[in-house]
């Protein structure tokens, strides 16, 4: 099995996402990277199961599609309402909370 | 013998009356109707205390079992031990206990002997609290001396409560008065049931109050309130004794139960001799103080301030014989501590007989009727004390139990006088009362009859018994005393016979008609008469019964009253009845009666020598500054005392306490400061002001890490991962 193909494949998304997180100033953008993350680790849960023959690996990536869905649902509204208030999603201009 | 388990009944009654009277009297009963109260009460009271007077008689007539106490009999060895001095220890012991029982002076007609030896009837209900493994019970504690003296009490009260419906008719402070005489009369119940010392502090200390507090009873006047308080402190000077007396008794016996110390004297006398010495010295204090005796009696004439009924029920008949109650409910204490048995004179029977002589010296000098009746309590209440000191148990209480009837009479006879001759009490006042107040004066004459000793009225025989018992004494007489007793007797007559003439013969000297008093005041009077003649048929010695065949009758006081299961340890033996001194005590009696006839009636006799003599006249002075008692208290006493304690306490204030408060401040304010600028300064605020610094500098140093971006944020974040990874890796 080509697992090591599979975690490489993983750790490239994953970077990509964060890369994707720190660098992109667009607030969806942001968003989809983490997109980007979350599906990096499904496929480790998946792999990950497949390797040891249980399908608990897919039930949790599973669960982290649902919860991903959810999470993306509230992050576009907050853009939304951040583009309505302030006409702007770049997430360089939100520094409200700044010591 | 339900009654006598129960006795504790008894003063319960007049205190759920106290209670009743005085919270709900006014308003539920009304003010003028309280009496009503009380004399429910002291009714029931009387009623119970019959019964329990009738049991214990049964008691001792067919005692139950557990009730007989089985002691060796000292009677039938004496003879070996008796008279043949062995020289050593045992022997003497042995004589000493055994010698009085038969031999001398005889053991008489009743004696402990012949009948069984009758225990009280001792109930403990609980505890009442302990602490440090002592344990202090609450019971009862009833035998013959208990039930005579509910029955004078219950009696007294029963009657003074009646009395007074009219005495204090319309004062402005009925019900209070009316509470306390019941709150008094519960007291004066519980004290005579006590069965242990604590107790009988707390009963004696509570009758103190009510005196206190009915002494003062028309407190508006000033003198009312200072006799109130001149009663109060006397007592509390002897009350000293009394606690020091009663914490050595408890330190040598570690019991507080009366019973247990009566016992364990009496079954090892001469055991603890000096223990009991000090004990028995301490508590003379206190009853020279409660007894009014020498040289603490300066308050009871004062107390006469209070109402008349109250100086019958209280400082006559009752409260004041409290002091000689106690010694002869602990006797052992004192028989011991005194060696009454073994002496010819002691500290109580000196105390006594000398009491006896004053009272009746100032009793001649007084113009005020009640100071005189005061004065002659005094010398009555000396005589019990004496017939205590020389060892005559039974004439002391004998005396207690006459003297309490025909003195109250004579007391609410005065205040009878008092009623009709428009509120004085100046003999100089009154006169030729004889006609108006025909009752009052029958049973004053009746009652001074009896309080002088003729035969054949209660005084008679219960003063014939302490002269009797003071003559033959236990091993030896006890001279001096009779010499005082004889003396006394010949004084109480003739001063007596002074009252009848300044207050009831020749002319009305004061303004107004008197009237006699109505029924309500002269039937008490009447009651309290007939005691007076009848009183001594409850003690009469057996001679005087066996020509009419009645001799069953004799020494009813000695079977039924004296505790001989103590007394009988300590080998108290009794006279024989002797006619000679009886002739003798009747003759002093009557020859004093006669003096004052003759001075007064007949005019006879030196008139006017105070006025012509000097030395008459400084005697009279004496006299009538009361031994100039009041002045050495009051001017002396207090005086040098107060004064350079004032002065040294001022000094010693200034210069000790001020300079030690001083330098204390001085030293506290110094550390103060010093701890404010170093500790409280320097290191406290400097922690939090550092502390406060510090955070205010690192916040500062970090605020720059808080962009507000999220992204600075994230880039931090996974910065942190990537170093704790690598750390993970190169660790695991």
């Amino acid at each position: 099995m080509l697992l090591n193909q599979f975690l490489i494949l993983g750790a490239v998304l994953f970077s990509v996402g964060v890369y994707g997180v720190l660098a992109r100033r667009n607030g969806v953008m942001v968003l989809m990277s983490i997109e980007l993350m979350l599906n990096a680790v499904n496929i480790n849960l998946v792999v990950f199961g497949v390797q040891h023959g249980v399908v608990s690996g897919q039930v949790f990536a599973l669960f982290v599609i649902a919860v991903a869905a959810a999470e993306v649902g509230v992050g576009l509204a907050i853009v939304l309402l951040l583009y309505r208030n302030r006409t702007s999603i770049d997430v360089e201009d939100f520094d409200l909370m700044r010591g | 013998m339900w009654m006598l388990e129960n006795a504790f009944l008894i003063p319960l009654i007049p205190a759920i009356s106290f209670v009743v009277i005085l919270f709900f009297g006014k308003r539920f009963i009304g003010a003028d109707r309280v009496h009503v109260v009380g004399i429910t009460a002291l009714g029931l009271v009387w009623v119970l205390s019959a019964v329990a007077a009738f049991q214990w008689t049964q008691r001792v007539e067919n005692p139950p079992p557990d009730a007989i106490v089985q002691v060796q009999h000292h009677g039938d060895d004496h003879g070996d031990d008796h008279g043949d001095d062995h020289g050593d220890d045992h022997g003497d012991d042995h004589a000493a206990a055994s010698g009085h029982s038969g031999d001398g002076h005889g053991d008489g007609h009743g004696g402990g002997h012949s009948s069984p030896l009758i225990r009280p009837v001792i109930s403990t209900f609980s505890d009442w609290w302990s602490n440090a493994g002592v344990t202090f019970a609450v019971g009862t504690f009833v035998d013959g001396q208990t039930v005579l003296l509910l029955m004078v009490v219950a009696s007294i009260s029963l009657l003074v409560h009646i009395y007074s419906t009219e005495y204090v008719k319309g004062d402005r402070r009925y019900v209070h008065y009316y509470a306390f005489l019941s709150l008094f009369t519960a007291a004066m119940l519980f004290f005579v049931m006590a069965q242990n010392i604590i107790q009988l502090i707390v009963g004696w200390e509570l009758v103190g109050v009510c005196s206190f507090a009915l002494i003062g009873h028309w407190w508006e006047e000033k003198p009312n309130t200072d006799a109130a308080l001149k009663a109060f402190l006397t007592n509390r000077v002897g009350d000293v004794g009394l606690l020091v007396g009663m914490i050595v008794l408890w330190g040598t016996f570690k019991t507080f139960d009366i019973d247990v110390i009566n016992t364990l004297i009496s079954t090892n006398p001469g055991a603890h001799h000096f223990a009991l010495l000090v004990a028995a010295c301490c508590l003379m204090a206190a009853v020279a103080s409660k007894s009014g005796q020498f040289p603490l009696h300066t308050w009871l004439p004062d107390a006469m301030a209070g109402p008349t009924p109250v100086s019958a029920l209280i400082h006559a008949a009752t409260m004041v014989v409290a002091g000689v109650y106690m010694i002869a409910r602990l006797y052992p204490v004192f028989y011991e501590g005194f060696s009454i048995g073994t002496s010819s004179i002691n500290l109580m029977a000196f105390i006594g007989g000398f009491t006896a002589l004053i009272g009746a010296g100032l009793a001649f000098a007084q113009w005020d009727i009640k100071k005189v009746l005061a004065y002659s309590t005094v010398s009555q209440l000396g005589y019990m004390v004496m017939a205590l000191g020389v060892g005559a148990w039974t004439a002391a209480i004998f005396h207690l139990f006459t003297h309490a009837f025909f003195k109250a009479c004579l007391f609410l006879g005065a205040g009878s006088v008092s009623h009709a001759a428009h509120h004085t009490f100046d003999m100089r006042k009154m006169g030729g009362l004889r006609k108006d107040m025909p009752h009052t004066y029958r049973t004053f004459v009746i009652s001074s009859l009896a309080l002088a000793g003729i035969f054949p009225f209660a005084g008679f025989w219960s003063k014939d018994e302490i002269l009797l018992g003071s003559l033959v004494g236990q091993e030896n007489g006890y001279p001096l005393m009779l010499i005082f007793g004889c003396a006394v007797a010949l004084m109480t007559a003739a001063y007596m016979t002074r009252v009848i003439w300044y207050t009831f013969h020749g002319e009305y000297r004061g303004h107004g008609h008197p009237h006699e008093s109505p029924k309500v005041m002269t039937v008490p009077l009447w009651i309290l008469a007939g005691m007076a003649v009848l009183a001594g048929a409850f003690n009469l010695p057996g001679p005087v019964l066996e020509p009419i065949g009645l001799e069953g009758l004799a020494h009813r006081i000695q079977t039924y009253a004296e505790p001989s299961v103590y007394l009988n340890g300590l080998g108290l033996s009794h006279p024989d009845p002797s006619l000679n001194m009886a002739l003798v005590g009747l003759a002093l009696a009557l020859s004093g009666i006669l003096i004052t006839y003759l001075y007064y009636w007949r005019r006879l006799g030196l008139h006017g020598l105070t006025e012509r003599n000097r030395y008459a006249r400084r005697g009279y002075t004496i006299l009538e500054n009361k031994y100039y008692l009041d002045h050495l208290y009051n001017d002396v006493v207090v005086e040098t005392v107060k004064r350079p304690l004032a002065k040294w306490a001022n000094r010693f204030n200034q210069n000790v306490l001020d300079r030690t408060v001083n330098t204390a401040g001085e030293t506290a304010r110094d550390v103060g400061r010093w701890v404010y600028k170093w500790i409280d300064q320097g290191a406290i605020d400097g922690s939090v002001n550092a502390a406060a610094r510090g955070a205010d500098s690192s916040g500062e140093g970090l605020r720059s890490i808080q962009s507000g971006k999220v992204q600075n944020y994230g880039q931090l974040l996974f910065g942190a991962a990537a170093v704790l990874a690598i750390v993970f890796v190169i660790v695991v």
